[in-house]
């Protein structure tokens, strides 16, 4: 029998669909099918100035914008060979494991929604309030930041932020241990997700799996550690795996990631540097306000990088960062104008998702589920 | 900072494991190579492309075991058209390579990679879906983004970016 499940399906957190081939309620073969949410991302940012397409980079994944920003800045700021000062770098890092603890705290409630926990969802959600409210602090906007510029910030975090983050950076290890005693030991949950939906590293090697999906088969591999950007080389943390490849495994990943990320947070804020957070690059950095309507010369370079953007030297980038969900890269080609001449954005979710047949195949349909929910799923990121 | 000029003499990429590696066994695989930002690229003749991603996986010295991306980048009206763009990724060296392909615009196709990665599946059908290439030995060469039936393929660079074709 052909079981149709989606795109209209609560448990495919978003518009997937799966079509499901089964015998009884074993299944005999399963098949995504995605597309639903293509926005056509790519094409319009070649119509786009290189710096119009940072705010296009947050619709991609809304649960890590300021990651797709980063990985987006960094590509164009190494065509531009530009340099950038190491307090941007140390606040791109703590905003970026701040978007990890988001993003991962969204996909614990709502697996574990998904699998009968209920509660769960419930207390996750009040600790990600906490990190928007960040978010909205130091960019004016929860969800769509925009806040990484090429060549720096946008602007400089406003006063009390690092003492709110760090606020809230001490409570919440307490809170990991909330959520941990509520799933890791329960027995309903361990039924559910040990031994379910297994892949073998050399399977998630070959079909492009990346982050927690490949940790949890035991591949030890994180670009935070092994291929540093940004400034990650200062930064001391443990990279998480698990041997088992099931959800389970999976699931310990990411929660141990949340308190790897959360000292990674504390480490930036002890070692804040001082200095300015945007590049010394007249052409590509917007001036200051200030400078700009008392100096002639930062008026004209306002009014030209509005008009006319800035032209980038010819070439070709791969930048490729850790996003909560593996692997993301963007693929930057320049052909010395304003306007990118393509860029590719490889998503993470796009090749873990290959992985759900493999996962899948000759188990039961509620597994389905849980294997969905163990890859982490976004499809605005799936189909751009 | 100023940007270092592109190398693009082969004599000088010899050192890099890929090059050398594919050098020795077929210097006729390799169309060229730049070094450029620190990202090397290798030119790879197309009816090749399948042998060179075996052979690059399977490399004892630096196996290139992940291949992170496929994408294409349409130049027209330039010919060659298309650049089929592959960058694959050695896991235990920390090392990545970019491939890539050139193909006439005349019914672009080349031999499909999936048979060595199985991740190189969604990939490909992207590729095929927005720009048109074909790759031969695909198990399931469809539309994966657009509709099944719709015309045409949006990130060649003659489809309009607004309006209706």
């Amino acid at each position: 029998m052909i079981l149709n499940m989606g795109p209209q399906h609560p448990s495919t957190h978003g518009v997937l669909r799966v079509i499901l081939e089964i015998d009884g309620e074993n299944i005999v073969r399963i098949m995504p099918d995605i597309g639903y949410l293509h926005t056509g991302i790519e094409k319009t940012c070649e119509a786009k100035f290189y710096q119009q397409i940072v705010t296009l980079t947050d619709r991609i994944d809304y649960l890590c914008p300021l990651t797709n920003n980063l990985c987006y800045v960094l590509a164009v700021e190494k065509l531009l060979g530009l340099e950038i000062p190491p307090k941007a770098q140390w606040i791109r890092v703590l905003l970026n494991e701040l978007t990890r603890i988001n993003s991962h705290l969204v996909w614990l409630g709502t697996h574990a929604l998904d699998i009968g926990a209920m509660t769960v969802f419930l207390y996750c959600f009040r600790e990600r309030e906490d990190i928007l409210r960040l978010f909205e602090m130091v960019s004016g906007q929860r969800m769509m930041t925009s806040y990484f510029r090429i060549g720096g910030l946008a602007l400089d975090p406003p006063i009390g932020f690092f003492e709110k983050t760090r606020e809230f950076s001490n409570r919440f290890p307490s809170k990991v241990d909330e959520y941990e005693n509520l799933l890791t030991g329960n027995p309903i949950w361990g039924m559910r997700t040990k031994g379910v939906a297994r892949i073998t590293a050399e399977d998630a090697l070959a079909l492009g799996a990346s982050g927690p999906t490949l940790r949890g088969s035991g591949v030890d591999f994180d670009l935070r550690r092994d291929m540093p950007y940004s400034g990650y080389e200062n930064f001391k943390f443990k990279i998480p795996t698990s041997t088992d490849g099931d959800v389970f495994a999976r699931y310990i990943c990411r929660v141990q990631e949340l308190r790897e990320s959360n000292t990674i947070v504390q480490q930036a804020l002890d070692g804040m540097p001082e200095g300015p957070t945007k590049a010394d690059a007249p052409k590509v950095v917007l001036p200051d306000r200030e400078k700009m309507k008392t100096q002639m010369e930062a008026l004209i370079y306002h009014f030209k990088i509005i008009t006319e953007g800035f032209a980038v030297p010819e070439g070709e980038i791969y930048q490729a960062v850790e996003s909560p969900r593996g692997e993301m890269g963007y693929y930057v080609v320049s052909d010395g104008t304003a306007k990118p001449y393509r860029v590719h954005i490889r998503a993470a979710c796009l090749a873990n998702l290959q992985a759900l047949p493999t996962m899948c195949e000759g188990r039961l349909i509620a597994d389905v589920v849980a294997a969905i929910g163990s890859i982490d799923i976004v499809l605005g990121e799936i189909d751009r | 900072m100023a940007l270092a000029p592109a190398i693009t003499d082969l004599d000088q990429l010899k050192g890099h494991p890929a090059i050398g590696n594919l050098l020795a066994w077929n210097p006729a695989v390799v169309e060229g190579a730049k070094f450029d930002r620190e990202e090397i690229t290798i030119y790879v003749e197309h009816s090749f492309i399948r042998e060179v991603c075996v052979l690059l996986r399977d490399n004892p010295e630096c196996p290139f075991n992940f291949l992170a991306d496929v994408t294409c980048v349409d130049w027209y009206p330039r010919e060659p058209r298309f650049e089929v763009v592959y960058h694959l990724l050695s896991i235990p060296k920390k090392e990545r390579v970019r491939l890539k392909v050139r193909l006439q615009s005349d019914s672009p196709a080349l031999d499909s990679v999936t048979p060595v990665w199985a991740g190189a599946n969604y990939f490909e059908r992207e590729v095929f879906d927005l720009f048109g290439v074909r790759f031969i030995g695909h198990p399931y060469l469809r539309r994966i983004q657009m509709p099944e039936d719709w015309e045409g393929h949006p990130l060649r660079k003659d489809y309009p970016v607004e309006g209706y074709r």
